[in-house]
């Protein structure tokens, strides 16, 4: 009995683990995730600002005009883009699509392709 | 084949579950957002307070940013509950984030209902 007891917690060295192209994309989905939800002051500030009086609404393209904040927003709006598409590639493998290992790994590239592409596509209609 | 009988309050589906009702609501919000922003030509405080004081996409507006702060909820707290070990660091973390969401909920509410 108690030699099939397996040792938990597993503690896992990252530094040891080369992370597949999927699970890279996964993390990716975590971090970009975290990094939303630290900038969603900044956004909703923002958000607050263009939808007050005419005044603020100058305030706010004053700021969001600002260069620094411009790449701030181009950052969010990646991890956006890029939450957005691997979200959905999730969506897609709970419905139990593309979960062999060529099929991920094709999506994950897909992923990577999709939110680069958006993102540059926002990016340069918003400039 | 693991064979056991599963108890308890069900909380873990019952986030996964709304981890991806809100994920679709927020991928369909975005669509909408995005065809209502060219659809709008030339961005100006008119065009742009004209947009969000139209009823269909003020309550779209709310429904997104509710979704999106229960996403953030369950996202982050899962990060949380990965990384921080120590139990009263966590709770303290948990307890502030659900605070700075629903303040951030009061907030939204009210930048929409005032147009």
């Amino acid at each position: 009995m108690s030699e099939m007891r397996k040792k938990r917690p597993k503690y896992l060295n990252l530094f040891q683990i080369k992370l597949p192209l999927p699970g890279v994309v996964s993390f990716m989905h975590r971090v970009s995730g975290a990094g939303l939800f630290i900038l969603l002051p900044l956004i909703l500030w923002l958000f607050t600002a263009s939808l007050g009086t005419p005044a603020s609404f100058l305030d706010f393209k004053a700021v969001a005009g600002n260069l620094l904040v411009k790449l701030f927003l181009l950052a969010a709006l990646a991890g956006y883009c890029y939450h957005f598409c691997a979200g959905i590639r999730f969506l897609f493998m709970d419905m139990n699509m593309g979960v062999d290992l060529p099929a991920a790994r094709r999506s994950s590239v897909m992923v990577i392709a999709g939110a680069a592409i958006l993102t540059l596509a926002i990016g340069v209609k918003l400039w | 084949m693991v064979n056991r009988i599963v108890v308890g309050a069900h909380y873990g589906i019952k986030d996964w579950l709304a981890q991806r009702i809100t994920g679709v609501v927020m991928a369909a919000y975005s669509l909408y957002f995005l065809g209502a922003l060219l659809g709008l030509g030339e961005v100006n405080y008119d065009s742009w307070h004209a947009l969000f004081a139209s009823g269909i996409t003020r309550v779209f507006t709310l429904i997104f940013f509710l979704s999106l702060f229960y996403h953030a909820w369950v996202g982050v707290r899962d990060i949380f509950m990965d990384y921080i070990k120590p139990t009263g660091l966590r709770l303290a973390l948990h307890a502030l984030v659900i605070l700075a969401l629903i303040g951030y909920a009061a907030w939204v509410a009210q930048v929409l209902w005032r147009l």
